[in-house]
C-alpha cells in the first residue's frame, strides 16, 4: 500500500524507453520515501517482461494480460489502472508524457479526482506548509515550465492520492541496477476491472513508423529557430550538420512554422538533448527551448540580434547572418580538419 | 440518411506565449504576461475547422463554441462566429477562477450536459499550459469515449465516426459510436478564414455584460436580433456541485513560481568575419569538440 507506481508502455513486447526512465526515477523516490516501486504493464503475451523491470528496480510487477488489451485502447486501460489504484492506493503514480500516457493519465486522474501534472522536468520529495498553517511531509514536488516556458512552477497535490505526473522521454536518466534482485509478479484478473463497454472504440488499422529521425543520440546538433526564415533555409543547417557528422534540430517556433519536422523539436514539448556541441541558429532562446538543450557541453549561438537571450547561455555567440556564417564555418572546418 | 449533428467545439483564449518579444519582457528579464496578446488557442482552430467540415457535408448540423474564461473571452466566440459557427456560450463566473485542469473539465462537462451535443471536438492542448488534459477529462466526466490526436475524419454516418489518429510513432484508424469526444492535432487542416457574410452578420454579437456599457438604442437594436446574443453561463446556470468548481475543486496547487531569469555566463562574442570563423573552427577541432 502507498507505494510508487509506474505505468509501463510496451510495443511488440518491448518496454518503452520513457517507462524505464520513470522506473529509474521512481526507484530513487521510493528509496527516499522508504516505500516500494511497483510497475504496471497492460497488454498481451507479457510473461517474461518482468525481468527487464526488475533490472530497473521494480519490486512488484502487475501484469494485466489479455488479447483485447493490445494494442492500447483508452477505456480498457483506464479501467484497469483506475481499479488497481483504488485497490492499491499508491501515493505516487508516474506515466510517460507520450501519445499514450497523455491520453491515459488525464482520464485516470479525472476518474480518481486526483491531480495530474503534465510534462514535469524534475520530480523531488519535499515538505509544504500552506497559508493556513497545515503542514505536509514528503510531498511529490512536480516541477515544470509553464506559460510557454517563461516560468518554472512547482506543483503539489497535498490532499489527493495518488500524486500523478507525466514526464517526457529523455528528460530523466535511465540506469539499470548494478545488482538486480528478482521481485514479485502479480497477475491481475482482467475481467474484474474491464467491462464490455470499454471496447466500443475499435482500431481498424495501425501503421507504426520506425523512428527515422533520432536527434537524442547525436553528438552534434545544428538547430534552427524561427529566425532561419524558411524550410529552404534549413538546407544550410543540414549541410553543416552533415559536414560535422551531426543531426538537425529545431525550436518549437520553427516546427510550428513548418520549417522542420516535429521529430526534430528540441525543448519542453520536444526532446531533451545533451550533445557535445549544440549550434543554435536563429533561435531566440525561450526557456521552452533552452530547457531541452542547456546541458549541452558546448553551445554556439548564431544570431543577428546581439541581445537574443540565447547568447547568455552560449559559450560562443556569433553576431551575423546564417547565410554568411554557416558557409564560412563549413569552409574553415574543411580547411583545418584532417 | 444521416441525421444532422449538434456539435460543440471547446475553445480557449490564451496568451500568445509562442513569440515573446522584447516588449513583453520586464527589466528583470522575466515575462510580463499582461503584455502578451490574447489569441484563439491554435489547435482549437483546427478543432473548429473539423467541426465546420462535418457541417458542410451534413446539412442541418450546427456548430456551437463553448469557452470558459473572463468576459473578454467572448472574443473567441465572435471569432468562431465569423468563421462559420452557429453560436457560442461563454462560461464565466468568479467561482470558476483558479481552476486546474480537473476543475476546468468539471465546469465544462456540466455545461455540456445542458447542451446535450452528439459530438464534442477540442484542440489537443492549449499553448499556455500544454497539458492536453482537458479533452480526456471532459470525456471521462461525461462518461463518453475519447479519440485523441485526430488528424482527419474519414466518415461520419449513422452515428458512427471513423478517424485517423496521429501518434508519435505512427498512425491509427479508429472507429467509434457517437456521442464521443475528439481532440484535434495541429497536423489537421487549418481553419478557414473569416467569412465576409458571417462577419457582417455577427460583428455586433455581444454578451449581456458587454451590452451594459452601450446606450439604449444599441441595446434595443441588439434585443431585436436574438442571434447576436452570446449567452453567459455562471455556476448557477449549470448543474454542478459548487465545491468542485474553481480553486476549491482543484487538487493541484501551485507551491512556487519562479520567473525564469536568464543567467549570464561568460560568453565569447564573435563576428562573422573570416578571421573569427577560422579561429573558432580551429579551436573546436583542437579541443576535439568536432572532427
Amino acid at each position: 500500500m502507498n507505494n510508487i507506481f509506474v505505468y509501463c508502455e510496451t510495443e511488440k513486447g518491448k518496454i518503452a524507453d520513457v517507462s524505464l526512465e520513470l522506473l529509474t526515477k521512481g526507484r530513487e523516490l521510493a528509496k527516499q520515501l522508504n516505500c516500494k516501486l511497483e510497475a504496471l504493464v497492460i497488454g498481451h503475451q507479457l510473461l517474461g517482461i518482468e525481468k527487464e523491470l526488475y533490472a530497473y528496480g521494480a519490486d512488484i510487477v502487475h501484469l494485466a494480460d489479455d488479447e483485447r488489451l493490445a494494442p492500447y485502447r483508452t477505456l480498457p486501460h483506464t479501467s484497469i489502472v483506475v481499479g488497481l489504484f483504488r485497490d492499491e492506493k499508491p501515493q505516487i503514480a508516474l506515466f510517460g508524457a507520450s501519445s499514450l500516457g497523455r491520453d491515459l493519465a488525464p482520464r485516470v486522474s479525472s476518474a480518481l479526482k486526483s491531480g495530474l501534472t503534465a510534462d514535469c522536468t524534475s520530480l523531488e520529495i519535499g515538505d509544504h506548509k500552506d497559508t493556513k498553517g497545515n503542514e505536509y511531509k514528503n510531498l511529490l514536488l512536480q516541477i515544470r515550465p509553464a506559460f510557454g516556458g517563461n516560468i518554472i512552477a512547482t506543483i503539489i497535490n497535498p490532499d489527493h492520492r495518488p500524486q500523478m505526473a507525466t514526464v517526457r522521454e529523455g528528460v530523466m536518466r535511465r540506469e539499470k541496477l548494478a545488482y538486480a534482485k528478482p521481485g514479485e509478479v502479480k497477475m491481475l484478473d482482467v475481467n474484474k476491472y474491464v467491462r464490455d463497454e470499454d471496447f466500443v472504440i475499435s482500431i481498424i488499422e495501425r501503421h507504426l513508423e520506425e523512428r527515422k529521425i533520432d536527434i537524442k543520440g547525436a553528438p552534434i546538433i545544428v538547430s534552427g529557430g524561427y529566425g532561419v526564415g524558411s524550410r529552404e533555409n534549413f538546407d544550410l543547417l543540414f549541410e553543416l550538420a552533415s559536414v560535422l557528422g551531426g543531426e538537425v534540430g529545431a525550436s518549437r517556433a520553427a516546427v510550428d512554422a513548418g520549417y522542420a519536422d516535429h521529430a526534430r523539436q528540441v525543448g519542453q514539448t520536444g526532446v531533451t538533448v545533451r550533445p557535445k556541441l549544440y549550434i543554435a541558429c536563429g533561435i531566440s532562446g525561450q526557456v521552452q527551448h533552452t530547457a531541452g538543450m542547456q546541458e549541452s557541453a558546448m553551445i554556439i549561438s548564431i544570431n543577428s540580434d546581439p541581445n537574443a537571450p540565447i547568447n547568455q547561455i552560449a559559450d560562443y555567440s556569433i553576431l551575423g547572418d546564417l547565410s554568411t556564417v554557416i558557409p564560412r564555418m563549413i569552409k574553415y572546418y574543411k580547411a583545418n580538419s584532417k | 440518411m444521416t441525421k444532422p449533428l449538434k456539435i460543440v467545439v471547446l475553445a480557449k483564449q490564451v496568451p500568445d506565449t509562442r513569440n515573446v518579444g522584447k516588449d513583453a519582457m520586464t527589466a528583470e528579464g522575466t515575462v510580463n504576461r499582461a503584455a502578451l496578446p490574447a489569441i484563439f488557442n491554435p489547435e482549437d482552430l483546427h478543432a473548429l475547422e473539423l467541426a465546420l467540415r462535418l457541417k458542410d457535408s451534413n446539412p442541418g448540423t450546427t456548430v456551437e463554441l463553448l469557452t470558459m474564461g473572463p468576459g473578454r473571452a467572448a472574443d473567441i466566440i465572435r471569432e468562431g462566429l465569423f468563421r462559420g459557427a452557429d453560436g457560442g456560450i461563454l462560461l464565466t463566473d468568479r467561482k470558476f477562477a483558479g481552476a486546474d485542469t480537473l476543475a476546468t473539465s468539471y465546469a465544462i462537462a456540466c455545461a455540456i450536459k445542458k447542451i446535450k451535443p452528439d459530438l464534442i471536438v477540442a484542440g489537443r492542448q492549449a499553448i499556455d499550459g500544454d497539458t492536453a488534459q482537458v479533452g480526456p477529462q471532459v470525456a471521462e466526466k461525461l462518461g463518453l469515449p475519447q479519440i485523441t490526436y485526430v488528424e482527419e475524419v474519414f466518415s461520419c454516418e449513422n452515428n458512427r465516426i471513423a478517424v485517423l489518429r496521429r501518434l508519435e510513432h505512427g498512425v491509427e484508424t479508429v472507429e467509434g459510436k457517437l456521442p464521443l469526444v475528439l481532440t484535434v492535432n495541429a497536423s489537421a487542416p487549418s481553419c478557414r478564414p473569416r467569412n465576409a457574410k458571417c462577419l457582417m452578420k455577427y460583428k455586433h454579437a455581444k454578451t449581456v455584460s458587454e451590452l451594459q456599457t452601450q446606450d439604449g438604442d444599441y441595446i434595443e437594436f441588439h434585443q431585436l436580433r436574438s442571434y447576436l446574443n452570446i449567452p453567459e453561463w455562471g455556476v448557477s446556470d449549470i448543474d454542478g456541485e459548487e465545491e468542485q468548481f474553481g480553486l476549491k475543486g482543484s487538487p493541484t496547487k501551485v507551491k512556487a513560481i519562479k520567473n525564469v531569469v536568464f543567467q549570464v555566463k561568460e560568453s565569447k562574442k564573435l563576428s562573422d568575419a573570416d578571421t573569427d570563423m577560422e579561429s573558432l573552427m580551429k579551436e573546436l577541432i583542437a579541443n576535439h569538440t568536432i572532427g
